[in-house]
């Protein structure tokens, strides 16, 4: 018998929860994450380099801010990494409280310090942007506020999930404090629109032509494109090890036992 | 190139702290496979996940 379906529940095409549960096997993850990772790490570290060099020398300076607009391709995809990571751990609390999934606490877990790192690194090369061209490194303006929330609310989740004996209530504690954060990333998103800001509004949506120079904007796609396989890179190795290790606690305890026995 | 220091600062911390967290990832990764291997010499990280991965029924 293959030893994936003593882990796994019985296979059922009508139970959407049960099918869920299939894809989140963490032997199958094993699997999958031990051949795309390789791939996902080396594709994000090249489009990073070439998203930066690109940026750094052969994209045009702005007419307004000079080559201080270069620090763009490392302060946009870490902001947008900064919200898109906590996203991320907002849909592990749910698949961790609604359907218990295996991975999801573990994910939530070992996403946390990523999205946290990306975080601060948002805000110190916000900060460092802003000191030539605000004249201050730091002011309470609404955005800059907001995502500094959002740093303290990972930190929060790190703290959380890591205060109890009992591994479980850190997850659920964990989970409940990822879903209540995430009032905040509308507020972040927003925050240029709803107050005067210091902070500039978004060149680049969803809903409409991106206002950025076309010269600026491919090396700002694919230094964003490759942070973004570089995060889940980091983020499948770290839920990996973490896999792994439970495997590690299980066996030797299981051994302990026996031993007893 | 004007603001060089500020844009040297930014790129370095922008290389720096998704390198490290990387580098240590894959180290974690690393030891914790060379670990399982040594407890459980059958076990293949990329192919057996066995009955102790963690898998909760409802």
């Amino acid at each position: 018998m293959d030893a994936s379906s003593v882990v796994a529940p019985p296979p059922s095409g009508r139970n959407p929860g049960r099918s869920l549960h299939r894809f989140a096997n963490p032997g199958r993850f094993l699997r999958l994450s031990g051949v795309v990772l390789p791939w996902l790490a080396a594709t994000g570290a090249a489009l990073t380099a070439l998203g930066l060099i690109w940026g750094l020398f052969y994209a045009p300076a702005d007419w307004q801010q000079g080559d201080a607009v270069r620090i763009m391709y490392v302060h946009v995809p870490a902001a947008w990494l900064a919200s898109a990571g906590y996203l991320g751990l907002a849909i592990c609390s749910v698949l961790s409280l609604v359907w218990r999934h295996p991975l999801a606490d573990l994910a939530a877990v070992e996403i946390g310090p990523v999205g946290a790192a990306f975080t601060a690194l948002c805000l110190l090369t916000g900060s460092i942007w802003g000191k030539p061209m605000w004249g201050a490194w730091w002011v309470w303006d609404a955005r800059l506020t907001s995502v500094l929330v959002l740093f303290f609310l990972y930190l929060g989740h790190i703290a959380l999930v890591r205060a109890f004996d009992n591994p479980e209530r850190g997850y659920r504690s964990g989970a409940i404090l990822a879903l209540i954060g995430v009032v905040n990333l509308p507020i972040i998103k927003f925050s240029v629109d709803w107050w005067n800001t210091l902070h500039q509004p978004d060149t680049i949506t969803l809903t409409g032509a991106p206002t950025m120079y076309v010269g600026m904007l491919w090396p700002l796609l694919f230094s964003a494109l490759g942070y973004t396989l570089v995060f889940a890179a980091i983020v499948a190795a770290r839920t990996r090890a973490a896999v792994m290790e439970r495997r590690i606690r299980t066996l030797l305890m299981m051994r302990a036992e026996e031993t007893a026995a | 190139m004007t603001h060089l220091p500020y844009i040297v600062a930014a790129y370095v911390l922008g290389v720096l702290i998704p390198g490290s967290f990387a580098v240590a990832a894959f180290a974690r990764m690393r030891a914790a496979a060379r670990r399982l291997a040594a407890v459980d010499p059958r076990a293949n990280p990329g192919s057996s996940p066995g009955p102790e991965t963690g898998a909760r029924r409802r």
